[in-house]
């Protein structure tokens, strides 16, 4: 894998590097958003009800809880 | 000179030329923002999570964290110049691991567990195995021109690092040597994040974009503009088709990759702070942003609304991690307090 030293890179380097990717990029077909969003929006709902953020944990199953004092006799 | 600038110039006008396309092809696809598709779903209501632990220990400002796979230990660098491995469930801190330079901003705990890395201005990630007697330094790995600004192990021998000096790097642990250099970006890289399904990663830069890569070949796959500041924080949505970042223009936005485009932003004129720091609960419903206003406060994903906040540390707060299993949420901060919440 060639090393490329960035610190050597010129101006020129860099306008044919950000040509070069944009050559690559503007060939990508791309979705509709309604139809990505629709997918974000199934993924979450599908997986809400086990989301401990989302609903919360009952106190005793919480493994962050604080442990509960010592009783001294 | 007047040759290289002729040409400059018109690799620029190519340039321009090719972004109006890439602008115009993204435009004849957005039929939809995210609110718009999630008209009908139920709002979360108020998120009031508590604060349940306070882990006090570094002795200075903490600049990360990293949750381990198995969602109880989880491992803290600071510039008092020592790592903590703590376990979660109890408080107590299991080991420390002192580092040679304190100026540390990155830290990262392999899936396996074995191993912790860390780095910082000092361009070196350092990759320590802590099942010894006492945490020895498996590797320094040494070539980057710029400070290590995010380092994500794929595995007890490879490793992923983003950089100050504009790339990020792919290193094999067994030979200490570089396997792939990802050059595209044209500011610092200052965070990155692993896809679920292994096969790219996406880095966030001071030159306000995000890049999405091909781990194995190295080429940039997919460029996302849109912040007008650097990209401090980047994240995977849970399913691999969408992208969290989080800037220093006070905003948070969500790219789909397939759209390749920007889908929703998450920002409030009240919010005058950078996000230095975000992570998603497992559902991807929420996001946890953390900004420099000593907060970590809460966005719906769907809804792009702040449905509450984490508040209780003194300072910035400059890292926020959710662990595997969802559990709960750890803010690390400048006050050199990290806080558990669920």
């Amino acid at each position: 894998m060639p090393v490329i030293n960035v610190d050597e890179l010129t101006d020129k380097d860099k306008a044919v590097m950000e040509v070069n990717q944009k050559k690559l990029e503007v060939k990508l077909e791309r979705w509709l958003t309604s139809k990505c969003c629709e997918e974000v929006k199934e993924y979450i709902q599908a997986r809400e009800e086990e989301d401990i953020l989302v609903k919360g944990i009952p106190e005793e199953k919480n493994p962050f809880k604080e442990k509960g004092g010592c009783v001294i006799c | 000179m007047a040759a290289e600038k002729a040409e400059i110039d018109a690799l620029k006008k190519e340039c321009d030329g090719l972004r109006t396309k890439i602008e115009a092809a993204r435009k004849a696809v957005n039929d939809s923002t995210m609110t718009d598709a999630a008209g009908g779903v139920d709002t979360v209501g108020r998120v009031q999570l508590k604060l349940r632990k306070t882990l006090k220990g570094h002795l200075a400002k903490i600049y990360a964290m990293h949750w381990a796979a198995d969602s109880r230990q989880m491992v803290s660098a600071s510039q008092d110049g020592k790592l903590l491995i703590w376990d979660t469930f109890t408080g107590n801190k299991l080991i420390a691991v002192p580092l040679k330079s304190a100026w540390v901003m990155s830290v990262a705990f392999a899936p396996s567990g074995n191993l912790v890395a860390s780095g910082g201005l000092d361009n070196i990630c350092t990759v320590y195995n802590i099942k010894s007697a006492s945490p020895k330094t498996l590797r320094e790995l040494d070539a980057h021109t710029g400070y290590l600004s995010c380092c994500r192990f794929l595995s007890d021998s490879e490793i992923l690092t983003a950089s100050g000096d504009t790339t990020c790097c792919l290193w094999d642990l067994e030979t200490g040597k570089q396997k792939i250099i990802f050059t595209n970006h044209i500011g610092d890289c200052m965070s990155l994040a692993l896809s679920p399904d292994g096969n790219t990663f996406i880095s966030g830069a001071c030159d306000s974009l995000a890049k999405l890569w091909d781990l194995r070949e190295g080429t940039c796959k997919q460029t996302f503009s849109g912040h007008t500041s650097d990209i401090n924080a980047i994240s995977f949505f849970p399913s691999g088709n969408a992208v969290i970042t989080g800037s220093d223009d006070c905003s948070c936005k969500m790219y789909d990759l397939r759209a390749d485009q920007e889908v929703t932003g998450y920002q409030d004129t009240s919010l005058n702070a950078g996000v230095t720091s975000l992570a998603l609960s497992n559902s991807g419903r929420l996001i946890f942003a953390g900004y420099d206003d000593f907060n970590c406060h809460i966005w719906d994903t769907l809804k792009g609304e702040k449905v509450g906040v984490l508040s209780g540390h003194d300072n910035r707060v400059s890292c926020t991690g959710v662990p595997e299993d969802g559990m709960g949420v750890c803010t690390g901060s400048w006050d050199s307090f990290l806080k558990l919440w669920n």
